[in-house]
Formats: structure tokens, C-alpha cells, sequence
């Protein structure tokens, strides 16, 4: 009977310690960096600081005065709005124009390898380098871009110095960065789509138009999904662009603020303007932490829905 | 043993308790700082404290700027930090000595404080109790700096008051050149543009009024301060708004514009950035003929002892150092900086007389009084000053804001 047993059992443990075995690294790596981090931050958050050490456990505190007390009230739903908006300009100018060079793409007109590379090469750029480039080219006095409007007599602004202009600078900075990234990422959806039901809409005298929202469109779902979902999750975690493009203060006067500069100003401190308030800074991340999670998860829900097997 | 190997068994352990005395004397120290370009300078300064301490050698180790709180405050936390830390002032200390961080000063281990003036040994000081937490470092003054050779050129003279800032403003147009570099580009430097420009209208009391509670800024003061700030708009370079700090020091250094709102911190850095340059830094001007004219002053930071350091004597006796008038002649000539130490002689024309201003200088107030909690003074101004340039705030608007943001930590406005 024990014999039976063993011989049943072994090879089963045996594969799963071999699964556990391969596991552990990766397990250990997101239970260090990730799981642990964020349950400090749970942690720091009901803890008023002292300093920089925690003092005394104060419930749901720093959470109320983010969300409801002003003037932090104020800053938070001010970033959280500007984040909205970042999502929101990113679908319609990243991902609406990767949609229609994808197509484009997909056609295979001459030269459209070269296009591919072109549109993809940004991608590969540091947000450093890039955050760089885009601040010279908007420079007030000497970029480039104010000296080819002074060609046609007209006076460029401020781009990134006046509120009106400041925060869709670096939204279209960052639409020229990523977005060979989602045209990638739609044109992979579109070349799993069957040449025959292509060629079968044009033969029934559909057009371009027609082609892309009628058949494409609804094919390449699982695609949409991802790059709606990976643009949510940008969206809400943008910080490098508008740290080195404005400064971590959201300049000028908060209009490029978002929840990830906001955090950090509040949890870190800055040497030339705040200082460190951990437990605050804590509310924060969870707060970014769970609305990211939920709305992620119902996005994912919603979309996963629409999705057609090919 | 014979009685040859026993004189050497003993001589040979003589010397080796020697060697082993002598190295648990000698003390290996480590300074932490964010100021990496005067790394140079400051092993220079170690290595003439080591000629006199030759037990002690110390250790220069830079952090990166802008993350230099998260890295102290890290450090700190892990025990792994120096034994000797280069400090920020006001409220940044404030974080640091409130979580218990940094060892308390006196002068029975540190004689040297006694170099200092109340108002220096204040800004290292915790404000609840005003125990001192560190060796002042240097004073920075925001002021006027004054392109010379653009002035001689265009046949004027720097203006000392208000009426003349402008009139000379107006003669420099006319001849294509800038006024004054500045723009609305970099926060920190905007509320240096700021205190540069109001402190001559606020006077002198203004702030220790502001510091108790008596007035709040709120107070018609501020805002008709503030107000001046809207006439300086057609002064400073197109496109303003977005002239950031860089761009401001270029146009000021390339002579395209005479003047520039800044900080002394910037006179050795200017110089080595255009070794050509004749410029002169000078009192912003006056409200009117006939008034003092203040420059705006700040305590950079100090040099503190870590609570947690094992060379804690070999610390202490470091930062006494460099609360002397030896260290502190050798600070302000090789870093063009001022050191706030009583009998520093200080050499070079310009920083002599920015040591001048520094008499009468009132204090840069967000950063001297209202860094102490959150939101600071210091963020609120940044966040409403380019709204108020811009013509979408009024300057009772900016007050109101500012009081109202720090009354949520500081009792003496609450209410008000």
C-alpha cells in the first residue's frame, strides 16, 4: 500500500517542488520589490510622521486630508484630473494616429519597412533624451520650433511656461516618444487577420474607411485591449516627461501636476521648495495604487467582452 | 627560552600592541554632501584639518542633489550613514532632528559656535527648543547682479531705487538690450525673483511680523509688494514665462541682458561659466530715494553629527574645525561663497561687499520661517506666483492663498 502510494505520489511532488523550485526566484523578487513595498506603504499610511520616523498610528487620517481637506484636496483631484486628461489625449493622438499608420503599414506601400523603423526608432530613446530634445526644440527664445512660426510672423509662445500650452507640450512629446510602441503593438493585431476576409471586403467594394472600422477594428480587440489598458497604466504612473520637461512642482502654477509628481513631492520633499511627509505620501500611493487596480481590472472586464476569436 | 628570544618576544609585542594602540586612535570619518562640483575644495580643506588632527582622516563622499533628502533620511534610517553630514537649514533640519537623527551641539564639544551670530546659530537650531544641530556653513544673498560692461556700454548707471529701475529699464530697450534676464521658468528661482524684488518694499520688520503671527499675508503690504512684481513684466525677456534659470544666467552672461534677480551662490559659478565677465552684485533698488534698500539673506545649511556615528568625538571635533575663522577664510576664497564665521576676512571685491548687504539684509521669509510643515509657504508662492504674472491672480489672491495653506500647520495664522 505504501509502496502504491509513493509510486502515485512522486512523480507529483517531484514535479511540484520543480515548479516551486522555478517559481521561487521570481517569487522572492516580486515579494521583495513589489509585495513588500506596497505593504509598507499600507502601513506608512496610518502613521502620522514625526519628521521622517513614524509617530503616532492615527487611523484613516492621511487619507481624509488627501481626499478631502484643502489645500492638499485641492492638489490631489487637480493632479488626478490632469492624469485624465493625459489618458484621454493619449488615446486619440498616441493610439488614434498609431491606428491609422498601422494601417497604413499593413498595406505594405513602398518604403513602408523604412516608415516602421522611422516609427518605431523614438521608442528606444531614454525619456531623458527625450524630455531634452523636446525642451530645446520649445525653447521660448531659441527653439526651433518658435523660430519656424517667427518664419510665417508668427510669435510661438511659452510652451512649456504658460499654463494653457504647458501640459499638451509634453502630452505631444510624449505622443512622439511612444507611439511607434502602439502602432506595434495594433499592426501585430491587423497581420493576424486573415488576407481573405480583407480582400473578400474590398472585392464587395468597401473602402478604406469602411475596411478599418468595419472589420479591422473589431478584429484587432485583443490588441485594443492591451494598448488601452498599458496607456491607462502610463497615463497614471507619467512622471519622468513632466519632472524634466516642467519641474516636480507640476509648473507653472500646478498646470502639469499629476498624482505621481504630487506623491513624490509630498512623500520625499524637495530641497528647494517641501518637505518629507512619509504617512501623507503613503496615502497617496495607495490611493493611486487601488483606483489604477480597479479601473484596470473593470477596463480589462469591459474590454476582454468585445473580444472576437480569430 | 633563552633570555635573547625573551627581549624579543617582548620587544616584537610591544610594537604590535603600539600598532593596534595607534590604529584604534586614528579615526576614518565620512562627510556627506550634495555638493559634488566642490569636491576638489572640500578634500582640500579635510586634508589641511588631518595636518592638524593626524588621527582623523576623513572621507568625501557626494550624493546626487535632488535626491539628497531621500538618501540622508535612508541612510539615516539604515544606520549607514556618515559620521558628518552636510545639512540644509530651517525646516529640513527641523525633519531630521525631530526623528533623531542628528546629535545635539553644544559648546563644551564644539567651541566654536561661538563664532557665530544668534541669527546663524538659530537657523541650525531646532525652532521648538532652539538647540543648535549644526555648524553654520554659509549665508546666501539674493540681490541684483549687474552687468557692467553692458551698463558702460549703453552709458548708464545700476539703478538704487525703484523710479530709476524703470527708467533705466526703459533707456535699455531702446537700445535692444534686455533689462533683466529673469523668466517664470524654474520655481525655486521664481520665488528668489520674488524675495529679490519685494524685500525692499516689505522692510525690515516685516518678517519677525509675519514670523509671530502679528500680520499674515494677507496684510496690504504683501499684496501692494507683490503688486511691483506686475510692472517688472515688461522688462524681462519675451516669452518670459518660459525663460527658465539656465536660459536667464545665459542671456545675463552673454550680454544680452544687463540684470539679473539671483543669489550669491551664483557668483563663483557665473565667473566660471564666463571668466570675462565684469559684473557687480548690488542691493535691489529702494522703493524710493531716501529708503534703505534690503537684499534678502538665508542660512544654506550647516554641518551636522550623525547620533548614530561610532567616531562621534572625531565628529564633533571635525565640525568644530570647520566653525573656525581658519576654515572658514579657506571656505569663502576657494568657493566664492560667504562663511557666516565671525573673523573671516574675506578678500574678493565682490563677495565683500555682498558681505556688506548681508548688515542689513532681511530674511528670505518662506524659506527662514514657513519650511516647517506642509503645505511650506515656499510651495504655495511657487505654485500662484506665474498665475499672478500671468494676469489670472491678484496679488491678495496670492496672499490669501498663502496664509490660508499655512495656517493648516502654523497656529499663529489660524483664524486670521
Amino acid at each position: 500500500m505504501t509502496a502504491e502510494r509513493r509510486r502515485n505520489s512522486s512523480p507529483l511532488s517531484r514535479r511540484s517542488l520543480w515548479i516551486a523550485f522555478l517559481l521561487a526566484p521570481a517569487a522572492v523578487i516580486m515579494m521583495t520589490f513589489v509585495v513588500w513595498p506596497l505593504m509598507s506603504a499600507l502601513q506608512l499610511s496610518f502613521f502620522r510622521f514625526e519628521g521622517l520616523t513614524p509617530g503616532d498610528f492615527v487611523w484613516f487620517e492621511n487619507f481624509n486630508k488627501v481626499l478631502f481637506q484643502s489645500p492638499f484636496r485641492e492638489a490631489t483631484y487637480n493632479a488626478l484630473w490632469h492624469n485624465i486628461v493625459v489618458f484621454f489625449a493619449l488615446m486619440v493622438l498616441e493610439n488614434g494616429l498609431a491606428l491609422l499608420i498601422a494601417y497604413a503599414l499593413l498595406k505594405e506601400l513602398p518604403g513602408h519597412r523604412v516608415h516602421q523603423v522611422i516609427v518605431f526608432l523614438p521608442v528606444v530613446l531614454s525619456a531623458v533624451i527625450v524630455a531634452f530634445l523636446w525642451k530645446l526644440l520649445l525653447h521660448p527664445l531659441f527653439g526651433v520650433v518658435n523660430a519656424a512660426l517667427g518664419l510665417f510672423g508668427i510669435m510661438g509662445p511659452a510652451w512649456l511656461g504658460s499654463e494653457p500650452t504647458a501640459l499638451g507640450s509634453i502630452v505631444f512629446a510624449n505622443v512622439w516618444h511612444w507611439m511607434g510602441f502602439p502602432t506595434l503593438v495594433l499592426l501585430a493585431g491587423m497581420q493576424r487577420i486573415s488576407r481573405e476576409v480583407l480582400e473578400a471586403a474590398r472585392l464587395d467594394g468597401a473602402g478604406d474607411w469602411t475596411i478599418l472600422t468595419k472589420i479591422v477594428w473589431p478584429l484587432i480587440a485583443p490588441s485594443v485591449t492591451i494598448v488601452t489598458v498599458l496607456t491607462f497604466i502610463g497615463s497614471f504612473n507619467w512622471f519622468e516627461l513632466p519632472l524634466m520637461m516642467a519641474d516636480m512642482e507640476g509648473s507653472p502654477g500646478r498646470s502639469t501636476d499629476v498624482l505621481a509628481l504630487y506623491f513624490y513631492r509630498t512623500a520625499f520633499g524637495s530641497v528647494t521648495s517641501g518637505i518629507q511627509d512619509f504617512g501623507q505620501g503613503s496615502a497617496l500611493a495607495v490611493l493611486m495604487f487601488l483606483f489604477v487596480g480597479a479601473v484596470t481590472v473593470v477596463a480589462l472586464k469591459y474590454l476582454r467582452s468585445r473580444e472576437i476569436e480569430i | 627560552m633563552t633570555i635573547a628570544k625573551l627581549v624579543r618576544t617582548v620587544l616584537l609585542g610591544g610594537i604590535t600592541a603600539g600598532l593596534v594602540t595607534n590604529a584604534a586612535l586614528a579615526a576614518d570619518i565620512t562627510f556627506w554632501t550634495w555638493r559634488q562640483e566642490d569636491k576638489a575644495a572640500y578634500e582640500q580643506f579635510f586634508a589641511a584639518f588631518t595636518a592638524e588632527n593626524p588621527d582623523i582622516n576623513v572621507k568625501f563622499e557626494a550624493l546626487p542633489d535632488d535626491t539628497y533628502p531621500t538618501m540622508v533620511s535612508t541612510g539615516l534610517a539604515a544606520g549607514k550613514a556618515a559620521d558628518v553630514i552636510h545639512t540644509h537649514a530651517y525646516g529640513w533640519l527641523d525633519q531630521f532632528v525631530r526623528s533623531g537623527y542628528l546629535e545635539p551641539l553644544d559648546q563644551a564639544a564644539v567651541p566654536s559656535l561661538a563664532n557665530f551670530t544668534p541669527d546663524a546659530i538659530e537657523a541650525l537650531s531646532f525652532r521648538e527648543n532652539h538647540q543648535v544641530y549644526a555648524v553654520p556653513f554659509a549665508t546666501m544673498t539674493l540681490g541684483l547682479f549687474i552687468n557692467k560692461d553692458v551698463f558702460e556700454k549703453a552709458g548708464l548707471t545700476p539703478p538704487t531705487t525703484w523710479e530709476e529701475f524703470k527708467t533705466v529699464s526703459e533707456a535699455l530697450k531702446a537700445q535692444g538690450i534686455i533689462p533683466l534676464a529673469n523668466g517664470l521658468g524654474t520655481s525655486w528661482f521664481n520665488e528668489m525673483f520674488v524675495s529679490v524684488f519685494t524685500g525692499p518694499f516689505l522692510g525690515s520688520d516685516f518678517g519677525a511680523e509675519l514670523s509671530t503671527g502679528a500680520t499674515t499675508y494677507k496684510d496690504p503690504r504683501y499684496a501692494a509688494a507683490l503688486s511691483k512684481l506686475l510692472e517688472l513684466r515688461d522688462y524681462m525677456p519675451p516669452n518670459y514665462a518660459g525663460v527658465d534659470y539656465d536660459t536667464a544666467g545665459q542671456l545675463f552672461l552673454s550680454g544680452r541682458a544687463a540684470m539679473l534677480a539671483g543669489g550669491s551662490f551664483d557668483i563663483a559659478n557665473y565667473r566660471k561659466l564666463n571668466p570675462a565677465i565684469n559684473m557687480d552684485f548690488i542691493a535691489p533698488p529702494a522703493a524710493s530715494a531716501g529708503d534703505a534698500s534690503h537684499a534678502s539673506k538665508f542660512y544654506d545649511g550647516g554641518y551636522a553629527v550623525n547620533a548614530a556615528s561610532p567616531n562621534k568625538e572625531a565628529a564633533e571635533r571635525l565640525v568644530n574645525w570647520m566653525g573656525t575663522a581658519e576654515f572658514g577664510n579657506m571656505f569663502s576664497n576657494t568657493l566664492g561663497n560667504i562663511s557666516p564665521i565671525n573673523g573671516v576676512e574675506i578678500t574678493d571685491p565682490i563677495l565683500h561687499h555682498v558681505a556688506e548687504l548681508n548688515q542689513t539684509a532681511v530674511p528670505h521669509l518662506n524659506v527662514v520661517y514657513f519650511r516647517f510643515g506642509k503645505p511650506t509657504g515656499s510651495e504655495i508662492l511657487q505654485a500662484n506666483i506665474t498665475k499672478m504674472m500671468a494676469g489670472d491672480m491678484t496679488p491678495e489672491q496670492v496672499g490669501v492663498e498663502m496664509t490660508n495653506g499655512i495656517a493648516t500647520w502654523f497656529a499663529p495664522f489660524q483664524g486670521k
